[in-house]
């Protein structure tokens, strides 16, 4: 095949233990946008490290442009024009933005002294071919997540990139912030750079990405163009075997009514908001990013202050002023942010999954090691999770079983109520079918649950209810077949057009 | 159009002092010190307030080059009175300019051995140069035979008193480093390496600085300015005690961070240095122009180290709110 940018040759990478990648090829095209797909742990992280220079394979040869190419470090494949945009940024922050994009790489004169004209022009340059609405010399701390992207990715036309590899990039964006990082990604293809796409959600993949690779336990598994294949052949290709069934809706018996909202309402959030959850019932709460659906949640859990309206739970009129009563009342409440709001990644799964209760699992202050340990072997067999002992930090395992811990941490003292925000974001198609299923379980035996989400297969997936928010409203309420994903997105998107 | 103008350009100055609060409060200082003491604000007892904040100030402009990278170098007492006693112990054998210069060279080379085995080990800062602090100490002790060493040739004493109007050559050479460093900090590459890797270390290493050289850099600079403390210090005093410097390394962080430059690193200037050290030398001068007893006086200084950073954190947090 012709304009062959960078090629991987039987690239093998061993770590102490395991094998990361074993006798990996696959090419990549001037003017393509390559997807690399997996689940968590399969390889795709350490192969696009292999390829920036980041780590040097212990076996097989990179092509790149004809030659053979050896990377001792990321500057080796900065040189040459291979430059990866991070998941998590890698920027400066208190550095300015053209700093940033020329790290490493400052025009200087003999002396060291910086030629900072000269850098601020070049960047100014690469920013406006972004497009971009902010100046070279701000500081990038003050950036938002969207706009520090954009300052990597002008890093990438600073350097004259050719190959461009994109790692998770739409993680933590809107959906505008999404369509114009796509036209960006378009109009570098256009230029002919050569992209690696890295992504788990589906229809990102489908989008933008000409072709895929697919790669399982550190072997590749195909390359198949993108417009010839389905998400339901990716998906086999990805955990080897059929999907039988991709969500699970639990088949429960619908109980009484456990949670009533009626009218709440919080001054610029959201607005007369009145549903109902019943037991053994699961409601989907879809919206685009901004409706208000996690504040709604968090008012209910008490963590926010509520203007008027009632909440009740369990026939009862409650209105919690901390989250402690309403863990103790019988809620619990999964926040969206794991990191930062659900699990405390420098503690064992042990620690982690008792954190909340402790009152349960301690006797006059102390805590009892023996029923911890039994609560963490339950959960592990439970949601399958992967992990070498009870003691191993939470930040060693993948998302997808942190975000199990996450469930285990608020399942393990028995709720009326889960509200889970986003329970699947950004974790492996194989976790999140097991998330899933565990959600219909609960709702089997008659919990209330209230999933919010985005991604509408899943909230269609799993809800027997769903209701849109748009502009801090309820807008819809769709049950049964009237679950589409065309019903969803013109209920949520018409209200936004008439504001 | 204009008023948005006028607008950014007030905001810009607001936004400036916004950034070095300790400014505010020497102000503050100056003031109330001014309204209690006559003696105070003459221009011969500020010359003086700046000559002693100067051996603490050398030792700062160091350090904060040092905590800007997200280290810290605990040893910068003990070499300034290692390069105190050697700059007095070897110049009546050898003369004065080689003593001096080798007192120097001894600052470079323990900062070399300091930074060396940071970036080498991996072991934190905190400790190696805590061992550093003890051990030149050791040394110290072992050099002076614990005895203070005094000058034979009292005109050594003189080099140092130079005057421009009020200012002595030690102040000049404080300042002069202050302006030197922070033009390193914000105009050149080296300076610019400082805050990539205190604020990213990873994204600085892979985008190709030798994070290790740079590191190791900063350590000797710190050094060298300890080291020329030390002369400077056994000039003014014609003796050199072996206990000289002893806790100044706490002092010098006490400037630093009153100045706003963070210990975690990645954030700080000179301009914020300087004025935590000015802040520091005119509350000592202040206070012992009131005759304060020494008790209250530590006192005091404490009270107002935590009290200017909760300011400064609370004056932050409104900032990002």
């Amino acid at each position: 095949m012709s304009n062959i940018v960078l090629t991987a040759d039987g690239v093998t990478k061993h770590f102490p233990g395991v094998v990361a990648l074993r006798n990996v090829s696959f090419d990549i095209r001037a003017g393509e946008v390559h997807a690399l797909m997996g689940e968590n742990g399969a390889g795709k992280s350490t192969l696009m490290k292999v390829l920036s220079g980041i780590y040097q394979a212990d076996g097989g040869s990179i092509h790149h442009q004809g030659h053979t190419q050896n990377f001792h470090s990321p500057k080796d494949a900065r040189d040459r024009g291979i430059l990866l945009v991070h998941q998590e940024l890698s920027l400066s922050p208190e550095l300015s933005v053209a700093e940033n994009i020329y790290l490493g790489a400052w025009p200087t004169n003999s002396f060291g002294v910086l030629n900072k004209r000269k850098m601020n022009t070049e960047a100014q340059q690469a920013l406006n071919a972004l497009g971009c609405d902010f100046g070279p010399t701000v500081r990038v701390g003050s950036l938002s997540i969207a706009k520090q992207q954009m300052v990597e990715i002008a890093r990438t036309l600073a350097f004259n990139a050719n190959v461009v590899i994109f790692d998770e990039p739409t993680g933590t964006l809107t959906e505008t912030e999404k369509s114009q990082l796509f036209d960006v990604i378009r109009s570098l293809r256009k230029r002919g750079v050569a992209i690696v796409y890295i992504s788990h959600k589906m229809d990102e993949i489908f989008e933008i990405t000409d072709r895929i690779t697919v790669l399982r336990d550190g072997e590749v598994q195909g390359t198949v163009n993108t417009r010839d294949s389905s998400i339901a052949g990716i998906t086999k290709m990805m955990i080897g075997r059929d999907l039988d069934q991709y969500f699970h809706r639990a088949q429960s018996i619908i109980g009484k009514e456990v949670l009533k909202v009626s009218h709440l309402s919080s001054q610029g959030l959201f607005e007369d908001v009145s549903f109902n959850v019943k037991a053994g019932e699961v409601v989907g709460l879809y919206g685009l990013i901004g409706a208000g659906r996690s504040e709604v949640a968090e008012t209910i859990f008490g963590v926010r202050d509520r203007e008027s309206g009632t909440i009740e739970f369990n026939g009862e009129s409650v209105h919690f002023t901390s989250s402690r009563d309403a863990i103790d009342m019988g809620m619990a409440l999964v926040p969206e942010d794991r990191k930062q709001q659900g699990l405390i990644l420098g503690m064992g799964g042990r620690h982690n999954t008792s954190l909340p209760h402790l009152k349960l699992f301690s006797r006059m202050g102390v805590t009892d090691i023996q029923s911890e340990l039994a609560v963490f072997k339950e959960y592990k067999e439970k949601l399958d999770i992967k992990t070498t002992g009870p003691e191993q930090v939470l930040g060693d395992l993948s998302g997808g079983n942190q975000q199990k811990f996450v469930l285990a941490k608020w399942l393990c003292a028995g709720p009326k109520l889960i509200i889970l925000d986003e329970p699947t974001r950004g974790i492996d198609v194989g976790s999140k079918s097991s998330i899933h299923r565990y959600i219909a379980e609960l709702a089997e035996q008659g919990l209330a649950v209230i999933v919010i989400s985005s991604e509408m297969p899943e909230v269609i997936g799993v809800s027997h209810r769903i209701l849109t928010m748009a502009n801090g409203k309820i807008v819809g309420e769709f049950s049964g077949d009237e679950m589409t994903e065309e019903n969803l997105i013109t209920a949520v998107s018409v209200v936004s057009e008439v504001s | 159009m204009i008023e948005s103008k006028r607008y950014g350009s007030m905001s810009s100055v607001l936004k400036i002092l916004g950034e070095n609060h300790i400014w505010f409060f020497l102000a503050i200082c100056i003031a109330v010190f001014s309204w209690a003491s006559p003696y105070f604000l003459t221009m011969n007892n500020l010359g003086n307030v700046l000559t002693q904040g100067s051996f603490i100030g050398l030792l700062a402009v160091g350090m904060t080059l040092v905590m800007i990278n997200g280290e810290i170098d605990l040893s910068v007492g003990a070499i300034l009175a290692m390069a105190c006693a050697l700059a007095i112990g070897l110049q009546d054998s050898m003369g004065a300019l080689p003593a001096i210069l080798l007192a120097i060279l001894s600052g470079a080379a323990f900062g070399f051995v300091n930074g060396a085995l940071v970036a080498l080990s991996g072991i934190h800062s905190f400790i190696v140069t805590l061992g550093a602090l003890i051990g030149i100490r050791g040394v110290v002790f072992i050099y002076t035979g614990e005895q203070a060493l005094m000058v034979e040739d009292f005109s050594y004493t003189e080099y140092a008193e130079v005057y421009l109007g009020p200012l002595s050559l030690t102040a000049m050479i404080f300042l002069g480093f202050t302006a030197l460093f922070q033009w390193l900090l914000s105009n050149t590459r080296h300076g610019r390496e400082a805050y990539a890797i205190g604020d990213n270390i990873k994204s600085a290493h892979e985008a190709g600085i030798r994070v290790k050289r740079h590191k190791v850099i900063n350590f000797v600079l710190c050094g060298v300015l300890a080291a020329v403390a030390g002369v400077l210090l056994s000039m003014r005093l014609g003796t050199a005690e072996p206990n000289a410097g002893k806790i100044w390394e706490l002092w010098t962080i006490i400037a630093i961070v009153l100045g706003g430059t963070r210990l975690t690193g990645g954030y700080g200037s000179m301009w914020k240095t300087l004025g935590g050290v000015l802040t520091l030398a005119v509350m000592l001068n202040g206070l012992r122009l009131l005759n304060t007893p020494n008790y209250i006086e530590l006192m005091v200084m404490g009270t107002v180290l935590v009290l200017a950073l909760v300011l400064d954190k609370t004056l932050a947090n409104k900032k990002t709110n």
